[in-house]
């Protein structure tokens, strides 16, 4: 088999083969026919024809979030590759391992502005982790082995690799080689955390009268869950997670004491300000984050791990970094807490819980239940007892996002899908659309609203053609919720271009498209509609919710502020 | 605080545009910089002279690290380390007075007379960036400058100490 000779396409298409791709989401076009026929005489690997180039690489986004697998996509020149930039750069904010396969001119016509040519390595660069300009068939295994070990290693992130179209012809032939185990010189990520500085970690750890530790999407992507709850529960520590690192706990664990930062609970953002030692894992004090970083935890001696050196020390000073992959470090770090002395100071840390307890008490999650209309919040609480708590959820981005963070106590790792980095609207439905692709026998939601469904909302298309019940449940308000909330708070309440005058029936919508669409107005109808909807295992469902438009999220921390300093409700200071 | 930073790195088409896009996506500095192949084909190196705090420089190098073509950075500045760069420049002498304060001017300076054209001299000075930004003011005393051109900074450490793939 070795020695049969084949295709710059076929090459490719062996070569996902070999690297255990289960599926491509794409979009045909010239430059890339070769490959589409390549692809139309196999059946190894999965095409999934989508209706946008964006929501191609949202739903390998969705896939490889869910999977932690490379998740592929593939483009055809020009505008093409173009409409792939947002989802790129979706995957680069949050670290997601994608390969974005693009097509591109024959090498002999690029930079004579071809009919779709664009240089989309130089339009990528900024939001890709690396690309590749493929210039010779023979070399396309190699190259998308190492496209693949980038894009999953270390700090994972996206990988774009551009195939001139005559790299890719039927004409030439070239044998298969591919190398077993990538070797780069250049590219060598850290694992292992320094002994000296996991020691001093663990003794400032294990010193700590009022210990906090942080966890991120580091915990989520590094698949270390299980040690981050074992360490928390040694430790008895209170842990608080980021927007990207919920489920890195389980959100019902008793030492959970919420998301932290700007929706960040009361408790969580208390103890971060309080603390004494914060221990941060896979985390990068952004900015959604820390709030003014000149106020940021001034008592607090910081110990920062994390796989990416850049990371460490860019916005707050660690105290005691620590470059290492998780999986590692987190086994360096329980070896060291069992060999060392140091002794934990029980007494300080019970008065530190009853002070957490005690903002606990305040109860910043409650919201006021008294008028007719469905609170955004009662849905996602709704949803939470309909699904067992054990859907994938997949949000877009606004008011409904932070809901659904707050309000939806995940359990597990990679159960939460959301673009928290770049911040995508339209990304929800496509990205749920892979997880369903990854998990067919789970229940895949979204969560979105009136705004950012319609910014991707042709899937229904791509939902009916495969067949991919995922179930939308989208909290209608007519609005730009949370542009609206900041109008309220910030601008006087000038809605500039917050609201939407022209809705469609969504409803009808989903029924065109061959789907189920419920309609919500009422409180009543609420439960048994997502009900319902969870019973329908075969078809798509659009649950059309008209929610309370004057809901704001709180609670939310207060411009220029330090991290505690925060509305919790309207007009109600922490 | 001015830096220089040595950095070696694969010999990859659209290496160099990933360092250069990385210092303006991130809002650093470059004050020069130069880049060639080195004695190993496979490998360029490139020398960049540019401007921040520690902390900026901190993230400078780390970032540059992190790029996949990047083998090693340094920042030279921190160690002794010789520098040296090229500058060619074509003034006025289309007389007798201007010809000899010119060749006066360049003599000191260590210097040389690379062409003459009918009333211009080419001038050629390889020295710290310092001495050049002197030799240009010493000239402009002398006559008219009518073209420069500098090829940026090049610096290695002194002594043993190299940086190389090791």
């Amino acid at each position: 088999m070795s020695n049969q000779k084949m295709s710059g396409a076929a090459l490719l298409i062996k070569a996902l083969k070999e690297l255990n791709t289960e599926y491509i989401f794409g979009y045909p076009g010239g430059s890339v026919l070769d490959i589409y026929d390549a692809l139309f005489v196999q059946d190894d690997v999965k095409h999934i024809l989508v209706r946008h180039e964006q929501a191609a690489t949202h739903m390998a986004d969705g896939y490889a979030r869910s999977t932690g697998e490379v998740g592929v996509v593939l483009a055809t020149s020009g505008p093409g590759a173009t409409n792939c930039v947002t989802g790129i750069a979706t995957a680069y904010m949050d670290s997601i391992p994608m390969v974005v396969l693009s097509g591109q001119v024959p090498t002999s016509l690029i930079g004579d502005d071809a009919f779709q040519e664009t240089d989309i390595v130089g339009c990528s660069r900024p939001i890709v982790k690396h690309s590749f300009n493929c210039r010779d068939a023979k070399k396309i295994p190699e190259i998308i082995a190492k496209a693949f070990y980038i894009a999953k290693s270390g700090r994972p992130g996206p990988v774009v690799v551009e195939l001139p179209k005559d790299i890719l012809t039927p004409d030439l032939e070239f044998e298969f080689v591919m190398p077993k185990n990538i070797k780069m010189r250049s590219y060598n990520p850290t694992s292992k955390g320094h002994p000296k500085q996991i020691k001093k970690a663990i003794a400032a750890v294990l010193s700590a009268k009022k210990l906090v530790i942080y966890s991120g999407g580091g915990v989520v992507l590094s698949d270390t869950a299980e040690q981050l709850t074992h360490l928390v529960e040694s430790l008895n520590a209170p842990i608080t997670n980021t927007l990207m690192g919920l489920g890195g706990i389980d959100g019902t664990h008793p030492n959970f004491i919420g998301m932290l930062g700007m929706h960040g609970s009361l408790e969580a953002n208390k103890s971060m300000a309080g603390a004494d030692v914060i221990l941060a894992l896979g985390v990068r004090f952004d900015d959604r984050v820390t709030n003014n970083v000149n106020k940021f935890c001034p008592n607090a001696t910081i110990v920062h791990v994390d796989v990416d050196p850049t990371s460490i020390s860019k916005t707050i000073q660690a105290h005691v970094p620590v470059v290492g992959d998780l999986k590692t470090v987190f086994n360096q770090l329980q070896t060291e807490i069992d060999n060392s002395d140091i002794q934990i100071d029980r007494a300080a840390q019970e008065d530190w819980w009853r002070q957490i307890n005690n903002w606990r008490d305040q109860k910043c999650m409650s919201y006021s239940k008294d008028s007719d209309k469905i609170k955004p919040q009662t849905v996602i609480e709704t949803l939470y007892k309909v699904t067992n708590g054990e859907a994938y959820i997949s949000s877009d981005v606004g008011q409904h996002q932070m809901f659904a963070a707050q309000y939806y106590p995940f359990a597990k790792p990679r159960q939460w899908i959301n673009s928290g980095g770049l911040g995508t609207m339209g990304f929800g439905l496509p990205a749920a659309m892979g997880v369903k692709l990854a998990f067919p026998e789970k229940e895949s939601v979204v969560v979105t609203g009136d705004g950012s469904i319609q910014m991707n909302i042709q899937e229904l298309s791509t939902c009916m053609q495969y067949g991919l019940p995922v179930k939308i449940v989208s909290l209608n308000n007519r609005s730009l919720g949370m542009v609206r909330q900041w109008q309220d708070m910030v601008y006087s309440g000038r809605h500039s271009f917050s609201y939407m005058e022209s809705l469609p029936d969504f409803v009808k919508l989903a029924e065109s498209y061959g789907h189920v669409g419920i309609r919500v107005d009422n409180i009543e109808d609420l439960e048994p509609a997502l009900t319902k909807a969870m019973a329908i295992k075969d078809r798509l469902v659009f649950l059309d919710i008209n929610i309370d438009e004057t809901e704001h999220v709180y609670p939310m921390q207060i411009k220029t502020g330090a991290i505690d300093d925060m509305w919790l409700k309207k007009g109600v200071k922490a | 605080m001015r830096r220089i930073l040595s950095i070696i790195l694969e010999n990859e088409p659209g290496a160099l545009s990933r360092i250069i896009g990385l210092f303006s996506q991130r809002a650093y500095n470059i004050d020069s910089l130069t880049v060639g192949t080195t004695d190993d084909k496979s490998i360029s190196r490139i020398t960049i002279t540019t401007q921040g705090s520690e902390k900026v420089l901190e993230q400078i190098t780390k970032q540059v690290n992190k790029l996949v073509d990047v083998l090693k950075i340094i920042d030279l500045t921190e160690v002794s380390h010789i520098e040296r760069e090229l500058i060619l420049i074509k003034v006025m002498a289309a007389n007798e007075k201007s010809r000899a304060s010119v060749t006066r001017v360049t003599d000191v300076f260590g210097g040389s007379i690379l062409d003459m054209g009918k009333s211009t001299y080419t001038l050629q000075l390889v020295s710290s960036t310092e001495k050049l930004a002197s030799f240009i003011d010493s000239l402009k005393n002398e006559t008219d400058i009518i073209e420069v051109v500098r090829s940026g900074a090049l610096g290695l450490n002194r002594g043993d100490k190299a940086l190389r793939v090791s």
